[in-house]
């Protein structure tokens, strides 16, 4: 078996890289996180619209919020609170520390408001950064990985050169023992027997039918006549003959190996294997499920080009096209679209395991190197309250 | 020089055109056969690469795509006009 150069920590996780995440609870205190990040600026501010206001998703977003916390990229965490919010900083603190890393939490109402709160934010911070910094890489197997997969801004392409290249790089992955994470559903609508003959039993089976057959029918609800626009060949003139061949494009990304589960939004997964996570087609909140599912690394094919990357996870860009990748070359990691000027699929598919191999050693990627970090955007259903 | 198609999986009996191909042009497969364009076939649209009896399972990305409604035949446009893709009979 493979192995790579990661960060132990207490709980047994591997992170690749040792951030320092600073975690508001809710929304009201990102202008506190962001003083406090301007101030040390080694710490990783994760700034989100939530933490209050909601009731069908508080849990799953209180989960979201810990999981991103727990997250093995991340050494140690400080959360900072407002007081009265309904996700409370110091359950989410309670929840961070079950996985025993360092984890530090306040109120900027009991604090006394924004500059007593930033002092004591800046003073919690650097002590934690003094711990973090004496942490060594040290050898472990592939079977500690969790890969996320992602596309965005999708081509005519994108399910020709650079999913299929990845598809190669996923059943790597899996056969070192290691976790691929297919998500997206809105981007399974028309697969479901072929996804559901590749689960690993009839329970597993059940659960792929469901989470395509509850995205096919939330598109209808939320779109109406618009519906067939999302979930119909609406690129017929493209060559796509039906949905199916769309979304087998899309798939193809997770390879071909058995799926052993399915979790929701804001859960971990507890087998190894492809897993498939219950999320939305929308990029942004679509990585904030593959990052609270403690994917330490992601994997983004990209069309149109999008030059976005994650807080707490190194996003490694796969272009579909020559054209694309040399215009936003600043953003692209690999070029899959060689393979239209005849390279081989294998090559490519080489090329990119042997860049996650060199990420997670500690390679930075370009959304990593551009500082592309973003913000934690959560997934919502209901409108607040 | 670049490819005029991509064979995406090995299973696969369709090719994706890599640019407009013309009837009657010839195109050198991977195994050194040759493929005779029957149809005049938009870029990124699909090739078939052998001959698919009626009802026969068309292959792309290594998985069924639909079935074949008439013979298709080799070098032929692949898409709705001989392409059964409903999804009901296939999985009753």
């Amino acid at each position: 078996m493979e192995t790579f150069l990661g960060y132990e920590r207490s709980d047994g996780s591997v992170g690749i890289r040792n951030y320092l995440a600073i975690l508001p609870s809710v929304a009201c205190a990102n202008g506190v996180v962001a003083a406090i990040a301007r101030a040390v600026p080694e710490a990783v501010p994760l700034y989100h619209a939530h933490g209050c206001g909601r009731g069908v998703e508080a849990m799953m977003h209180a989960n979201v919020l810990a999981n991103l916390g727990k997250h093995p990229n991340v050494a140690a965490v400080l959360v900072v609170g407002l007081g009265c919010e309904v996700i409370k900083a110091e359950n989410l603190a309670l929840a961070i520390g079950t996985s025993k890393k360092p984890v530090e939490y306040f109120n900027i109402q009991e604090a006394g408001g924004t500059k007593k709160s930033t002092m004591r934010g800046i003073e919690i911070i650097r002590r934690m950064l003094a711990d973090a910094a004496r942490l060594q890489r040290r050898p472990f197997p592939l079977d500690r990985i969790i890969m996320g997969l992602q596309c965005g801004g999708s081509d005519a392409f994108s399910g020709v050169t650079a999913n299929p290249s990845v598809g190669l790089v996923s059943d790597w992955m899996v056969d070192q023992g290691g976790t691929v994470i297919l998500t997206e559903d809105t981007e399974m609508i028309g697969t479901s027997h072929i996804l559901e003959r590749r689960a690993c039993n009839p329970d597993v089976a059940g659960k792929i039918a469901k989470v395509i057959a509850d995205a096919e029918q939330l598109t209808h609800d939320l779109l109406g006549p618009l519906a067939p626009f999302v979930i119909s060949p609406g690129n017929m003139d493209g060559g796509m003959t039906s949905i199916r061949e769309k979304s087998l494009g899309c798939i193809v990304k997770a390879g071909s190996r058995p799926i052993n589960e399915v979790i929701g939004y804001g859960e971990i997964p507890t087998r190894k294997g492809v897993v498939l996570l219950d999320g939305p087609g929308y990029d942004m909140e679509s990585m904030t499920g593959v990052a609270a599912a403690g994917s330490q690394i992601m994997i983004f094919t990209t069309g149109r080009g999008n030059p976005i990357g994650y807080p707490i996870v190194p996003v490694l860009k796969v272009a579909s096209t020559s054209k694309m990748f040399e215009e936003m070359a600043d953003d692209m990691d690999i070029n899959a679209g060689v393979i239209l000027d005849g390279a081989p699929m294998q090559d490519v598919g080489q090329r990119i395991t042997d860049m996650v191999k060199r990420v997670l050693d500690g390679e930075l990627t370009k959304a990593e190197l551009n500082q592309q970090e973003g913000i934690v955007c959560i997934y919502t259903l209901h409108p607040a309250f | 020089m670049a490819s005029q198609f991509i064979i995406i999986h090995p299973r696969d009996n369709v090719a994706i055109a890599l640019r407009n191909l013309k009837r009657g042009e010839e195109l050198l497969l991977p195994d050194g056969r040759l493929l005779t364009i029957l149809a005049d076939i938009a870029y990124s649209h699909k090739v078939s690469l052998e001959d698919i009896p009626i009802g026969a399972a068309v292959m792309k990305y290594g998985e069924i795509i639909g079935e074949a409604k008439e013979l298709i035949r080799k070098g032929d446009w692949v898409h709705k006009h001989n392409l059964d893709i409903d999804d009901k009979k296939r999985q009753s």
